[in-house]
């Protein structure tokens, strides 16, 4: 259990720099999610953190002690890393017991550690003799990951650990998951391209694209202060729209709302979030678009009056208007001014 | 071991171009020559149409009508692979003088090949998504145009592969033929080596028949390329819906079952009958018990060699794609297509010029196993490689194993099986070999198939039944796995 820390760590494959000189700090026992479409690099910059790549530049420490670096570069194997790869990838020869005591010495993998990390991963002992393909996907999923807390490692990587799973276990198993690393206090990096997942579950989630670390903040800062209008839509989802600021109010098309922070008067974009969309029916302003009905909400998409832009709300299901219909709009709360 | 594998065709065309066009020429366009290409051409085209048909016809009646005891008919219509095709000839000859020529080869070797055609399109049928058909039927097409434009096209590959294969197996069949006196190619390669030993002449026939072999190759390989496009989605959990029979299901048993009779009676007819009739006169146990040694000996000393120069090749196809791991892959399927007489003539010859010690030992004949078979043993261990991908070994490293510790925990337990049927395929076909075991076994060691042999080739009917049971019966697991190797197989491209 340590802190890990990257600096300008890069690779690239030929011409294409898949990870592009990105600094990142992990703090002891946290988990962190790095987030990004397909195809960002994130899944290289876990490969680099397990060992099974080395860095052409920067250096990956954990604590103090320097894992990968100019000239070194200490194998997979000495590392102690615990590495959870999508699907999970037990080891389909030996029974669910063999699998989580396969990192363990010789001693102990008869002994009572294997009944405690199905305990841990809240798996029925019963469990133990088991072959992998008995097992549901979630399961084995549990199972992958009581593999890699057995031996106690320094840091545990999760590789897109849910995506095979269907959305209701993808839910429960991420929250099982999460209740064993924190209940064992280990540092995780998890590589999701699901905002929910990194929102829901992470103490930091870290925004790549292209190569390039974007932003790394907790979870409500990211949503709260995007660095950029790419990682406000990609993250949330998001309507940027023209303002003017003055004296800490903003006035844009869809009228007057406090800015956040202290921001100087001036022309600037700010970030509505979705759920601050008021509709107010009865009103003209807006027309409405496509209604998406979820039940608890709506998602509605609006065309403001006389030519656009358009934006997406987010109300409470049942008070979503009929498509076709005029409506009021409005924002509630206080909106994020971007920086120029 | 690709070197090894590509002894006998460096051999054929080092020889070709050796002896000068000239006389090259002079041997080979000579009105015997003429003769036989004439002869297998046509046996191998008519083999080949008549498989197909055959193979088509009993797939879809066992897999897609409501026909009555289908696992019963599967089984019994997959049973002559148990039988190789020189005892099945051995029985037809034995039984009825008459059965040779061109029409007799035809019979015996439809007999003996049409599983080749069968087993894959049964395969192919069963993985098809019936969906398919049924969009097809929803497109208001009836059920038989459905068929012909849906299924059909997708059974291809199956079709072809099998056809191919059917054609490959007739160039190097020897045994058969020679029992059937249809000479062809192969048979003449004997001859001449046996009885008058003319090098020359034996070896140019021999590049005739490589060039045979190669064209067909050729075509498989193109086929193999293609194949990944034939991906027919994820297997199909559903059955359609059966094409009832109606008031052609009488008719249509008989039909099958007068052709089980004779693909699968007539052999065991035969070898009931030379058994009760042989014991009465000789039974040699002494000699049975020893052709059955050396024949296991010579088995398993093969299968071993084999699984052990497979291995790295299948590892590097499956771990390090790339142009030059595919071509020494390739390279060893070209001894697929070689037929067994031509690498024993090339190791004959080579062993005789080069290292002349070795000439006439079990050491060359195991040799020799190893090129013909190298495939087979490449082809299991290539899926079994398949099954664990590097992620497992990416796990190991993570949880502190190096990498000998990771390959003698995790990869190899893992493939452990596939070594394993590699293996027992590459045993039990060694088991029945007979060609290059004729040409190359040291002299005073029998196997069962040389035993058969020389007993068949007397008119010893009797004496050979014994040796002719114990080689179907070695053939019996090896039809097993095959039968659950084309059906898995079938499945994944599915």
């Amino acid at each position: 259990m340590s802190r890990v820390e990257l600096r300008g760590v890069t690779y690239a494959f030929g011409e294409l720099r898949a990870v592009d000189r990105v600094d990142l700090l992990v703090p002891q026992g946290s988990l962190t999610a790095v987030l990004g479409p397909s195809g960002c690099g994130k899944t290289t910059l876990l490969r680099l953190v397990a060992g099974f790549l080395s860095p052409q530049a920067g250096t990956i420490s954990f604590d103090d002690r320097v894992v990968a670096g100019p000239g070194t570069s200490t194998p997979p194997q000495q590392r102690r890393v615990g590495y959870v790869p999508q699907e999970g990838a037990l080891f389909p020869h030996l029974d669910v017991a063999a699998n989580i005591g396969f990192g363990l010495p010789k001693a102990q993998r008869g002994s009572d550690r294997v009944a405690e990390m199905l305990d841990l991963v809240e798996l029925p002992r019963s469990y133990a003799d088991r072959a992998p393909h008995e097992l549901s996907g979630g399961q084995q999923q549990r199972v992958a990951l009581a593999r890699a807390l057995a031996p106690a490692p320094t840091v545990v990587l999760l590789d897109e650990p849910f995506s095979s799973l269907d959305a209701s276990l993808r839910v429960s198993t991420g929250r099982a998951v999460t209740h064993a690393l924190r209940a064992t206090g280990t540092t995780a990096v998890l590589v999701t391209h699901d905002q929910d997942e990194a929102l829901s579950l992470a103490d930091q989630v870290a925004v790549m694209r292209r190569g390039l670390l974007v932003q790394a903040d907790r979870p409500r800062d990211l949503y709260r202060t995007p660095a950029d209008a790419e990682v406000a839509q990609f993250v949330g989802g998001a309507a940027i729209l023209h303002a003017t600021v003055k004296a800490g109010v903003a006035h844009c098309a869809l009228g007057d709302a406090p800015v956040h922070g202290t921001v100087a008067d001036g022309e600037v974009d700010v970030v509505i979030r979705p759920e601050q969309v008021t509709i107010t029916p009865g009103r003209t302003g807006a027309r409405v678009g496509d209604v998406s009905f979820y039940g608890h909400d709506a998602a509605v998409r609006l065309d403001l009056l006389p030519h656009g832009p358009s934006l997406v709300a987010r109300v409470p299901g049942l008070a979503a208007p009929e498509p076709g219909t005029e409506v009021g709009v409005g924002v509630a709360g206080s909106v994020f001014v971007l920086r120029a | 071991m690709a070197l090894l594998a590509l002894v006998p065709l460096g051999f054929v065309a080092t020889y070709t171009v050796l002896i000068g066009p000239a006389e090259a020429w002079d041997l080979v366009v000579r009105p015997r020559v003429g003769m036989l290409l004439w002869n297998t051409v046509r046996l191998a085209v008519g083999s080949m149409v008549t498989c197909a048909v055959l193979g088509v016809a009993l797939a879809f009646l066992v897999e897609r009508t409501d026909i009555r005891f289908k696992n019963l008919w599967h089984g019994l219509l997959v049973a002559p692979l148990a039988v190789p095709a020189f005892v099945n000839s051995y029985a037809w000859v034995s039984l009825e003088r008459s059965v040779a020529g061109f029409g007799g080869a035809l019979l015996v070797i439809t007999l003996s090949y049409y599983p080749l055609v069968y087993l894959p399109v049964v395969a192919m049928l069963r993985g098809l998504d019936p969906a398919m058909e049924e969009a097809a039927w929803s497109l208001g097409q009836s059920r038989w145009r459905s068929f012909r434009t849906v299924v059909l096209p997708q059974l291809r590959p199956g079709l072809l592969g099998g056809c191919l294969l059917v054609g490959l197996h007739l160039l190097a069949e020897f045994g058969a033929l020679q029992l059937l006196r249809f000479p062809t190619f192969t048979t003449a390669i004997y001859d001449l080596y046996g009885s008058t030993f003319n090098g020359a002449a034996a070896n140019m026939i021999a590049g005739v028949l490589v060039l045979c072999c190669l064209l067909l190759l050729l075509g498989e390989l193109r086929l193999r390329g293609r194949r990944r496009f034939a991906r027919l989605g994820h297997g199909a959990a559903r059955t359609l819906e059966p094409v009832r029979l109606g008031c052609a299901r009488w008719p249509v048993t008989a039909l099958v079952t007068g052709f089980v009779g004779l693909s699968v009676g007539v052999p065991t007819y035969a070898l009931v009958h030379w058994l009760r009739v042989g014991t009465s006169t000789e039974f040699p146990i002494g000699e049975l018990a020893e052709a059955t040694v050396s024949t296991m000996g010579l088995a398993a000393a093969g299968a071993v060699v084999t699984s052990v120069l497979a291995l790295p090749v299948a590892w590097l196809a499956v771990r390090y794609r790339g142009a030059a791991t595919t071509l020494i892959e390739r390279s060893t399927y070209v001894a697929n297509a070689l037929p067994g007489i031509v690498v024993a003539l090339a190791f004959v010859t080579v062993s005789l010029r080069v290292i002349p010690v070795v000439y006439q030992t079990s050491l060359l004949l195991v040799a020799a196993y190893a090129v013909l078979f190298l495939p087979r043993a490449v082809v299991t261990l290539r899926a079994g490689l398949e099954q664990a991908p590097v992620v497992l070994d990416d796990v190991a490293h993570s949880l502190g194993s190096g990498p000998l510790e990771t390959a003698r925990r995790v990869t190899l337990p893992v493939i452990a099986p596939s070594i394993g049927a590699g293996a027992a395929l590459v045993f039990l076909a060694i088991s029945t070999e007979l060609t290059a075991t004729l040409m190359l076994s040291p002299i005073g060691t029998d196997t069962l198939a040389t035993s058969f042999w020389s007993a068949s080739t007397d008119l010893r009917y009797g004496a050979a039944a014994p040796y002719a049971l114990l080689l179907v019966l070695i053939s019996i697991p090896a039809t097993l796995l095959l039968m659950r190797q084309a059906d898995r197989r079938e499945r994944i491209a599915a």
